[in-house]
């Protein structure tokens, strides 16, 4: 049960709640973890601790997980998903449990070689290229029996979950201490600690779910006749039904908690395919729409209630049938599209309907026999919606002229035919338009199609798309500017029901990823517990299964073609539109919020980085992350930063080479996912890196978008930053620091990527945010998605100030001013360099010049312990906080923090010593914050500025307000903003009370705005002078100088 | 689409002597010369018959319909399909009668427009051998364009609003396989960027400075290769050093000076078809 509880919920949860996982990381990462634990018990015991990732990259991901467990725990809110909560409860509970290590240690004596494994099955979940040596894992894994008692135990988990919730803040809390005090220890004490406490009977149980995991993953098919006693009880096998293109049924015995995707390959591997990559099995579910079988999620999971009844079809049509190898493959879409054909779906004339008839005939039956074949000898074929005997005799007709040619021939002229027709390859969704006149949504390879009737009446290729998401039942795509405008817009579609957005959009995802990008997202793991739907496309990309059919050796596979004639009469009655339903209504729920992502477009066009961020996160959680980053990284910190200084120099002075920028970028990750970021960043080829920052959705969006950026070769660093949205969290507060980190750790990315793209000199970041509050931090439904799709940079001028609009205002999508505002958050390009010096809180410098958020959440931070009265501060900050920064804008702040004792927590902090990266930014935003904020002016005519951005950031230690998930208590927040001449100068207090200690943190924001003639240098100096004067019984934590410097048109 | 332009008949009706006193016209201002118009007739269909050698079916002229010269407005022939239109201007409904006995008579499939709500001139209608766009006008209207839709189901169809001008082909047309003529306006350019929009394809544009000599009537015919009818140097010198730059095309000039006093275009004057 051990393996399958890690295995599972990897497999299940992963995919499915990034968030999750991270809470879950004790569960997951044991099995994994364990035998590392086993080699090195002093690291294992701290798991979060950075200086376990410093050791092994792998770990690294687990050191992210660490701490966004002790989040997540405190996280879990009662309007939390249920399937989510459960997780997070079992992670939680887990943690506590003994068991669990003790089992991580039994399995990792007992097969320590085989701990590579369970690393690769998470990876195989999310990918389903894996070969089949992940099949046979994952398939095997979920056993039965097996299942079923992990299921039980998370039950008993949650129970306990709920109640320990206190308890496990506590332990989390105390876990962070340790980790503090010894970084490589820190995982497996509180760990300990936890098992302890844990009630002895769940540990035998996990101990024996662990053992029969190990087997499994050592010995899949063994393990049952290993385990015979257990696994007869535990497994539960269920057949499933197949309905094949050709109309005939497979049946196939899968273990009841199997993923699609084992599924999935037994049918390809019945039908000998290997180009599977644009296939999929679907199902109907329970109001007969059809869904698409997720791969990386459990079978039972997603049809519910529904029969174990799949029909195996063409999911991504091929827009250039040619170029698949195999002429297997090439059949297996005929047939598709014979269905489609038959069915009304794919609409052709007269005409074609007989021509494609003919070949099909002759593929079928090879030469017309006029002996053997009568008049009537076609009419058991269906060629057309409403067939008649005219079609049938021009059929005949033509199938004559057909002689000679091969099968394969006829299949081949067959599609060189059906791919022209205007609606191949198109999937039809009914909506309405924002005048409640009926119109369909196309979603194709070339992008979204709006047709009314027949007509097409708009067209959004996708690199015309921004931004694709889903509220409730509307849909939303926001289109990117034309040439002759100023700002983006967004078009809102009505669909019938929440499950239909959802739909649209997961296909408008998966198309998209598919054909625009060269290799998939990696799914969002945010470690927040997030509402929404975490949901990527997680297989091949149509560049990717090209490349892999060229390597295709094998010979020609024999394949019989069956007659047509099952198939057309199983046609017979299909539905005119087909529409995919996507069912993961409780998943995506569950599931945090699609996190952001950033989606480097493969397209050899300007670079672009796209970041979406959806953090539901209050403010305090950007505040929390930084802590929690400082926590991360504590132990590996140091070299980190020795390595992201050199890195950095190199790029300013030499251009480094890009993936010197990656490594740099990767290490350098502050934050608490570095291990995330570095897994995808090592494992993605260096040409396509991808930013996925997770997010939280509320019910209401709460997104942060960073789009785009791009950066000259010159500039060594980008800006990026993400502003944290603001939800209001209930408990959660562990989470909210996973976020932050992910941010900047996206806009690293971003930049990295830019830095790739050597040639464009500019670089222009775009960041949206869209930050929502939600009164309840975790629903269980998400409702809303989005995912943006950048692929032109374009520069505008950014004022990099927090929004306050659409901070209040962003629960619309459509609300443009969001964008703006994200774009502020943009500026948070500190990430640069983070040094992680565990210290008691001490001064940070924190200079950030692009992104003022991050200000205001640092000040929060310290405060962290009050999560509701964070949520507030922040918000006012976040969204209205008057800290608008024009593009040439100096910030400082000051952060003094006072640590309480009471709480042994040392927080360490992010030194960010980068050296000032001078980037050139361009930054694309909608409308200017600044404008905006003040006079309120129309955006849409903001002037593409070209900027040069520099950002220092000098953090001494910090507290942590980590302390996510310590309870302090805000005693008061105040923001005073003060104007003279050329500075403004925006002070930030809070307090907060931890542990019988009162924390005061002072953040000031300090803008220059002038000439290039003001020194700036010294009027920061100044006022970092007058800052200190002014609180002379506090010290200064973190200094962040953004310095943006409006450039000549160079870039032009 | 290889098989774009190769046509090898066309369609065209005599011109009855009504039409210079009282075809239809948005512009009243000069008064056309029936002799004028009649030469420019002759000389199109001289070169489409002589030069070009298609076969041209000529219908009779019906002096009660001033119109029904512009035979382009009253069909949509695509591939061996035929769409009779019902024409935006009542007073040329009767026009179809004709044509749909023509195309008839040469064997296409042939579909109508009979729904009394839709409303089509064939001059809305661009096709560009990969999909159809189709200008909603006065002359046009939103039904018509999903019976076009319905009719010719392989293709897109997408609809662009005309705001200016008579119909959509009133200031573009194909001048090649995957060649658009556009004229310089801003209605004209407008027009072209929803065009640019709504396709998958990424078609090639040739603008030209005035509006209406962005009509000129394409072909690709054997022996011939591209073949372009363009305005005329003395009507329009700027835009015909445009289609000049067309090296790969055989050009060849048609006067339309009178025609289009009653918004006849060059394309109006045939419905070419391929058999």
């Amino acid at each position: 049960m051990t393996t399958e509880a890690g295995s599972e919920t990897d497999v299940k949860k992963e995919p499915e709640k990034v968030p999750e996982v991270e809470q879950q990381q004790e569960q997951e990462t044991v099995p994994p973890q364990t035998e590392e634990q086993s080699s090195k018990p002093a690291e294992s015991e701290a798991p979060p601790t950075a200086a376990a990732a410093a050791d092994q990259p792998q770990e690294e991901n687990q050191i992210a997980e660490p701490q966004s467990e002790p989040e997540a725990s405190a996280s879990p809110d009662p309007s939390s998903p249920p399937a989510a909560s459960a997780q997070k409860k079992e992670k939680g509970i887990s943690r506590f449990l003994p068991p669990w290590l003790k089992r991580q240690k039994s399995q990792s004596q007992e097969k320590p070689a085989e701990s590579p494994t369970p690393h690769t099955e998470p990876i195989e979940e999310k990918s389903v290229k894996e070969e089949d040596e992940e099949e046979k894992k994952s398939g095997d894994q979920p056993d039965g029996g097996a299942a079923e008692r992990t299921e039980e135990v998370e039950v008993k988990e949650e129970a306990q979950s709920r109640p320990q919730e206190e308890e496990q803040e506590k332990e989390e809390e105390e876990k962070e201490k340790e980790e503090e005090k010894s970084v490589g220890s820190a995982d497996t004490q509180p760990a300990r600690e936890e098992r302890e406490g844990e009630p002895e009977v769940k540990e035998s149980e996990e101990k024996k779910e662990e053992k029969k995991e190990q087997e499994q993953v050592i010995q899949p098919e063994e393990s049952a006749a290993l385990l015979p006693h257990k696994l007869s009880k535990k497994m539960k096998m269920v057949v499933c039904h197949v309905t094949l293109l050709d109309g005939s049924q497979f049946s196939c015995e899968v273990e009841k908690r199997a993923k699609g995707q084992y599924l999935f390959f037994e049918v390809c591997e019945h039908l000998n395919l290997v180009e599977k990559d644009y296939f999929a099995l679907s199902f109907k579910d329970n109001a007969e729409q059809r869904c698409w079988l997720d791969p990386t999620k459990e079978i039972k999971r997603q049809i519910r209630n529904s029969q174990w009844q799949f029909a195996f079809s063409v999911k991504f049509y091929p827009p250039d049938p040619s170029q698949l190898t195999e002429d297997l493959t090439r059949y297996l879409l005929c047939l598709q599209l014979r269905q489609d054909i038959a069915s009304g779906r794919l609409p052709c004339s007269f005409v074609t309907h007989a021509l494609l008839g003919s070949y099909a005939l002759q593929a079928e039956l090879g030469d017309q026999d006029p002996d053997e074949h009568r008049l009537d000898y076609i009419s058991d074929f269906q060629f057309a919606p409403n067939q008649t005997k005219e079609l049938e005799e021009k059929v005949m007709e033509l199938h004559k002229s057909h002689r000679g040619m091969t099968p394969a021939q006829a299949d081949a002229q067959f599609l060189e035919n059906a791919k022209k027709l205007s609606m191949y390859g198109v999937d039809l969704h009914h909506a309405k338009d924002s005048e409640g006149v009926d119109i369909m949504l196309g979603v194709c390879a070339n992008g979204l199609l709006i047709y009314k009737d027949r007509l097409r009446i708009n067209r959004f290729a996708w690199p015309k798309i921004l931004k694709i998401s889903y509220k409730r039942s509307n849909f939303y795509i926001k289109i990117r500017p034309g040439e002759a405008e100023q700002f983006e817009s967004t078009v809102g579609f009505k669909l019938p029901n929440h499950r239909a957005a959802k739909r649209v959009w997961k296909v408008c995802v998966e198309h998209h990823t598919f054909f625009r990008l060269t290799s998939p997202e990696q799914p969002t793991k945010s470690k927040f517990l997030t509402l929404g739907s975490k949901f990527r496309y997680s297989g091949r990309t149509q560049a990717q299964a090209r490349q892999a059919s060229t390597l295709i050796d094998r010979p020609t596979p024999y394949f019989q073609r069956t007659s047509s004639k099952r198939i057309s009469r199983s046609l017979d009655g299909a539905p005119m539109v087909n529409i995919s339903d996507y069912s993961r209504a409780v998943d995506s729920a569950a599931g945090g919020d699609n996190g952001p992502a950033l989606e480097l477009n493969s397209d050899s066009k300007a670079p672009q980085v796209e970041l979406e961020e959806k953090p539901s996160v209050d403010v305090a959680t950007s505040v929390t992350s930084e802590s929690a980053s400082k926590t991360d990284k504590g132990g590996a910190g140091a070299p980190q930063t020795k390595d992201l200084d050199k890195t950095q120099e190199d790029v300013l002075k030499h251009q480094a080479s890009i993936s010197e920028l990656k490594r740099s970028f990767m290490e350098a990750a502050p934050e608490p996912r570095p291990s995330q970021w570095d897994k995808r960043l090592t494992g993605s080829p260096a040409t396509t890196l991808r930013l996925q920052a997770p997010g939280s959705l509320e019910e209401e969006l709460t997104s942060l978008f960073l789009s785009k950026a791009c950066f000259s070769a010159l500039s060594g660093s980008c800006s990026a930053a993400a502003a944290p949205a603001e939800g209001r969290r209930v408990s959660a507060q562990p989470e909210a620091p996973q976020i932050s980190s992910s941010l900047p750790e996206a806009d690293r990315r971003d930049a990295s990527k830019v830095l790739q793209r050597p040639p464009p000199a500019n670089l222009t970041c775009s960041t949206e945010v869209k930050p929502e509050v939600n009164g309840q931090p975790e629903v269980v439904e998400v409702v809303e998605e989005t995912v943006v799709i950048e692929e032109v940079v374009k520069a505008k001028p950014k004022s990099p100030t927090p929004e306050p609009e659409s901070a209040a205002q962003d629960r619309s999508l459509s609300s443009d001013s969001e964008s703006e505002d994200e774009a502020e958050y943009h500026a948070h390009t500190p990430s640069i360099s983070v040094q992680l010096i565990k210290e008691e809180p001490e001064e940070e410098l924190n200079q950030q010049a692009p992104p003022s958020e991050p200000e205001p959440i640092t000040e929060t931070e310290p405060a962290v312990p009050a999560p509701s009265a964070q949520t507030e501060e922040d918000e006012a900050p976040n969204g209205h906080s008057p800290i608008p920064e024009a593009p040439p804008t100096e910030t400082e702040e000051e952060e003094p923090h006072i640590v309480n004792g009471g709480v042994s927590r040392v927080e360490t902090e992010v030194i960010c010593c980068s050296e000032p990266p001078v980037v050139k930014t361009e930054m694309v935003t909608i409308s200017d914050t600044f404008a905006a904020q003040k006079t309120e002016i129309s955006t849409k005519e903001v002037p593409i500025v070209h900027t040069e951005t520099k950002t220092i950031t000098y953090e001494a230690a910090q507290l942590d307000g980590n302390g996510d998930g310590e309870p302090g208590v805000l005693m008061t927040a105040q923001t005073i903003t003060s104007e003279s001449l050329c500075t403004t100068t925006t002070t930030h207090i809070t307090k907060t009370l931890k542990g019988g200690l009162s924390e005061t943190r002072i953040e000031k924001r300090i803008v220059i705005t002038g000439d290039s003639d003001i020194d700036h240098d010294q009027a920061l100096a100044q006022a970092i002078k007058e800052a200190k004067e002014q609180h002379p019984d506090m010290s200064v934590t973190r200094v962040v100088v953004h310095k943006e410097t409006e450039l000549a048109e160079e870039d032009d | 689409m290889s098989d774009f332009g190769k046509y090898t008949h066309a369609i065209m009706r005599a011109m009855p002597a009504s039409l210079s006193t009282a075809a239809l016209r948005s512009d009243n201002v000069s008064p056309v010369d029936p002799l004028g118009v009649q030469r420019e007739f002759d000389h199109y269909v001289s070169v489409l018959r002589d030069r070009l050698g298609l076969q041209v079916v000529m219908l009779p002229a019906d002096e009660e319909l001033p119109d029904c010269v512009f035979v382009e407005d009253t069909a949509v022939v695509c591939g061996s399909t035929a769409l009779i239109t019902r024409p935006g201007a009542p007073s040329r409904r009767s026009e179809t009668v004709a044509m749909k006995g023509a195309l008839t008579e040469l064997g296409l499939n042939i579909v109508e427009m009979n729904d009394e709500l839709a409303t089509m001139d064939g001059g809305d209608v661009l096709f560009t051998g990969k999909e159809f766009f189709v200008g909603l006008s006065k002359r046009t209207n939103q039904r018509g364009a999903e019976i076009l839709a319905n009719t010719f189901k392989d293709y897109a169809v997408s609809t662009i609003p005309v705001e200016e001008g008579l119909h959509l082909k009133s200031f573009c047309s194909m001048a090649g396989p995957n060649l658009i003529a556009i004229g310089s306006s801003d209605a004209a350019q407008k027009a072209l960027k929803v065009i640019q929009q709504m396709s998958d394809c990424k078609y090639e544009k040739l603008t030209v400075p005035d509006d209406r000599a962005a009509n000129c009537v394409y072909m690709n015919l054997p022996g011939k290769g591209d073949v372009l009818l363009h305005c005329t140097p003395e009507v329009f010198p700027e835009s015909t050093k445009v289609f000049e730059r067309l090296k790969s095309h055989m050009l060849i000039p048609v006067s339309n000076q009178e025609k289009m006093k009653v918004d006849g275009a060059l394309t109006c004057l045939s419905v070419l078809l391929r058999i």
